[in-house]
């Protein structure tokens, strides 16, 4: 198959990671699909990789994949601590840092 | 033969992309992205990236999805309401999505690079196994191998931190000490009447959205 191909369905992907974004208000369903944004980003670089012939963006789609377990642990840790507090999980309730 | 295996995994990855966005229970959700997390490390397979197909299904699949499950087991998977705060927002949204793809797409295929529509050079056998990226980590990329690994550190710390049951919180009752330490007589008030005052804001508009 062609680069073009995974770069394509990589756009595809993270295009539907963002509309996951705007859609759901659950902030567990929002870290998900910000997973899907991330392997999508993880997929383009991997192919291009491929397509230079080295193996430099496959060591960077490693470290994307670091950020994004850190990330994730992170994110996880504040919904528990939403959780915790008995506030609502809901993204459009949480709104006291608003301006 | 490639072109069989590489359909089958972008449907499968499109597929559970498309699973996490729409259903409506958390939990499926979850199982929806490990589908799209195997179907993505056959997609890397097939782009001779043995290395990073195995830390995808390790990591992801193994050590995130677990974590996923349990955090969604644990605040209970509860189904969304239906109540959308801005109008046509679930029209919207997908319109917006198709942008992005189609602006992508005009980006990269408008791009003059000449190798895409190519299958890519030949590489020896060994491209893209853990030995190559193991070295490339450890000689060429140690710096940001190590900065990855302060990072892990402190991720780990910081959930931990954030995540830890306060003990005043407790029910099994705080010791004399911690007590005498979580309640100043002035300074803590407010915080906590404050939050009082958001949960008693934010719980009936949930209740109400949600019936």
């Amino acid at each position: 198959m062609n680069v073009e191909w995974y770069v394509v369905l990589s756009s595809l992907l993270f295009a539907v990671g963002a509309t996951g974004i705007l859609i759901r208000r659950s902030p567990v369903v929002i870290l998900l699909c910000l997973e899907l944004m991330l392997n999508a980003g993880n997929l383009a670089l991997v192919a291009f990789s491929r397509m230079v012939g080295n193996q430099q963006g496959q060591v960077f789609a490693v470290v994307v994949m670091v950020v994004a377990a850190c990330e994730v642990v992170v994110g996880l840790g504040l919904i528990v601590a939403i959780f915790r507090r008995k506030l609502p999980l809901d993204v459009d309730e949480l709104r006291e840092l608003r301006g | 033969m490639e072109a069989v295996l590489f359909f089958a995994a972008a449907l499968g990855a499109l597929g559970g992309a498309v699973g996490v966005v729409a259903m409506r229970n958390p939990l499926y959700s979850v199982l929806a992205l490990i589908v799209h997390l195997f179907s993505l490390a056959v997609l890397f397979l097939l782009l001779t990236a043995a290395f990073v197909a195995a830390a995808q299904v390790v990591v992801y699949a193994g050590a995130v999805m677990v974590l996923y499950v349990f955090v969604v087991a644990y605040v209970g998977g509860d189904v969304e309401s239906a109540w959308e705060p801005i109008p046509g927002q679930q029209f919207l949204a997908p319109l917006l999505g198709a942008a992005i793809f189609v602006e992508l797409s005009i980006a990269v295929l408008g791009s003059s690079l000449q190798a895409l529509d190519s299958h890519g050079p030949h590489v020896s056998a060994g491209f893209g196994n853990p030995a190559g990226i193991g070295k490339l980590l450890l000689e060429r990329f140690l710096i940001p191998f190590e900065a990855s690994s302060i990072l892990l550190l402190l991720a780990a710390v910081g959930a931990v931190v954030l995540a830890a049951r306060r003990r005043a919180e407790d029910a099994g009752g705080p010791s004399e000490r911690f007590a005498r330490e979580e309640r100043p007589p002035s300074g803590d008030s407010s915080p906590t009447q404050q939050r009082r005052v958001a949960s008693e804001e934010g719980l009936p508009a949930a209740s109400g959205g949600r019936t």
